[in-house]
């Protein structure tokens, strides 16, 4: 059981600030680390892997530095978002010499390529592997000593559905035997299956933290805007300013079309067709107009 | 010290197909040109001398030095595949001091040995010229190997410097400057092997305890230096 330590880290490069000022305690079970492209997420995950000092603060593992620390590499696990990973070697041939580089030998190694099932290619070299194999080799040598702490950069980039599925299945299964998983990504859907706990970061700034269902409910309470072409547009928008789960709405004459602001999501999902049926309005288009991340983001960091 | 997994995946990236045709090629040239002279000129020392020295000790050593010390670590830390080697419980003088020892082997496979064989088809060893340039050849891979590792560790234009090194620095400042000969891994070679060989035609600008100290110096504090490199190297992140 370990627990990583994120005490008021900062890391800028030049004039650019990454991360900053970021407190975070990551335990045992899957956590996941949230936030859009260019959010910080990779910096902070390389500092906690010890690959880069922090400008300010420090990270530590059970009390250990992390940075210059090489033995702490015992209880660590990195899979790295970077695809290169000594491709003139086989699957196998790899995972053995990072067993090798812990003191530990081939049983390890096929233990590990076990784990993530990559028996079947284990002979073929790394530069033949799709990218979702050789995500798979590089966790089989993450792996392989039984670290206390996996962090995962990335991890389901390029995996197609099944792949992301077994990956997702071992994930939790470590979790629930007490490793502490990290793992970063920038979709949102993959974190909701997968990690209970997340920390969200936005603009290298730590937006939010704790259970995935209140930070859901944040995202989702917050005002929805859509745009919707119906049949009848006026009668369809006197018809839904009716309702509390609408607090605005406008007519946008050049592009015909509603322009809907939502204040509650559940309701309004569910208002919207009931209002159209009973008026007999044909709904053309229903489409969110502000479901990009990184506004649903940007509402975090406001709340 | 010396880690043999980091040493297997050290040559094995060095040796891999287009690096180890880049390697091969200078020293068929080598071989190739000694032939031809041969054939032409005859057994002649003096020609014996100006090749291997012209060609295989100013050129060829220097620049097999830069593949094969570059080549020992930059691509890895280029391409971000030396994580793997870094999320180890291995000290990282011990992976430096490892690669070290695979390109200083590298580099003399390929420059000591086709000297001396070049040497042997120019004048077969007269007046001791093949052995006393296969000895620099020797000498001059271990301090080229420390100094292009070290290159390799702190820069990610590591070849060009090497080659301006090897190349601008070594053979031509060499030739130009008397001082520049002073600070030259190829004379600090040549005083050993004018002292190995006794060959007379085999002449070095620096004395043999200069040369020595020099040597063993740079050598050293380049390991060093590039182990004090690794702890702390930063992989900066693709955002």
């Amino acid at each position: 059981m370990s627990t990583l330590s994120i005490d008021h880290v900062s890391r800028w490069f030049g004039n650019v600030v990454a991360v900053n000022d970021i407190t975070m305690t990551v335990g045992p079970g899957v956590t996941g680390l949230l936030g859009p492209n260019g959010a910080g997420k990779s910096t902070l995950i390389n500092m906690m892997g010890g690959f880069l000092a922090p400008s300010t603060g420090t990270v530590t593992l059970d009390g250990q530095p992390v940075w210059r620390n090489e033995e702490i590499y015992r209880q660590i696990g990195i899979v790295p978002e970077r695809e290169a990973m000594y491709d003139f070697l086989t699957g196998r041939e790899f995972v053995v010499a990072n067993a090798e580089l812990h003191g530990l030998g081939a049983k390890a190694a096929a233990r590990a390529l076990a784990t993530v099932e990559m028996e079947y290619a284990q002979d073929r070299k790394i530069s033949t592997y799709s990218k979702g194999m050789r995500q798979r080799v590089k966790m089989a040598s993450a792996l392989v000593h039984d670290p206390s702490l996996l962090l995962l950069d990335e991890p389901f980039n390029g995996m197609d559905p099944r792949q992301r599925m077994q990956l997702m299945e071992l994930l939790k299964r470590m979790g629930a035997e007490g490793c502490t998983v990290l793992f970063s990504s920038h979709i949102l859907e993959e974190v909701e299956q997968l990690a209970a706990h997340i920390e969200v970061i936005v603009a290298g700034r730590h937006a939010a933290s704790g259970d995935f269902r209140k930070i859901r409910r944040l995202m989702t309470d917050r005002p929805h805007r859509y745009l919707v072409r119906s049949s009848d547009d006026r009668t369809l928008a006197a018809a839904l300013i009716a309702d509390p789960s609408t607090s605005g709405i406008e007519v946008d004459l050049a592009e015909g079309a509603l322009l809907i602001q939502a204040v509650d999501f559940g309701r309004f999902t569910a208002l919207l067709p009931k209002v159209a049926r009973e008026h007999g309005i044909r709904l053309l288009t229903v489409s969110p107009s502000d479901e990009s991340l990184e506004s649903v983001f940007s509402y975090l960091v406001a709340a | 010290m010396y880690d043999p997994t980091v040493a297997r995946l050290t040559y094995r990236g060095l040796l891999g197909r287009r690096r180890a045709l880049i390697l091969g090629a200078l020293p068929v040239l080598l071989i190739v040109i000694s032939a031809v002279v041969r054939a032409l000129t005859g057994a002649d020392d003096q020609v014996a001398h100006d090749v291997l020295g012209g060609f295989a000790l100013a050129t060829m050593v220097p620049i097999i030095g830069v593949i094969a010390g570059t080549g020992a670590i930059g691509p890895e830390i280029d391409d971000g595949s030396v994580v793997y080697l870094l999320a180890k419980p291995v000290k990282r003088p011990t992976i430096i001091f490892t690669k070290l020892i695979v390109a200083i082997a590298v580099t003399m496979a390929f420059s000591a040995l086709p000297t001396f064989i070049a040497g042997m088809i120019l004048n077969g060893n007269g007046q001791q010229i093949a052995v006393a340039y296969t000895v620099a050849a020797l000498v001059a891979s271990i301090a080229y190997a420390a100094l292009f590792l070290l290159l390799g560790t702190v820069s990610r234009h590591a070849v060009v410097f090497g080659l301006v090194y090897a190349l601008v620095w070594e053979a031509l400042f060499g030739s130009l400057v008397s001082g520049a000969r002073t600070l030259s891994v190829q004379q600090w070679a040549l005083a050993v092997a004018h002292k190995v060989s006794a060959s007379s035609l085999v002449t070095s600008d620096v004395g043999l305890p200069t040369a020595t100290v020099l040597l063993i110096a740079v050598t050293v504090a380049a390991t060093w230096y590039a182990g004090q490199k690794l702890r702390a190297l930063t992989l900066a992140g693709e955002e």
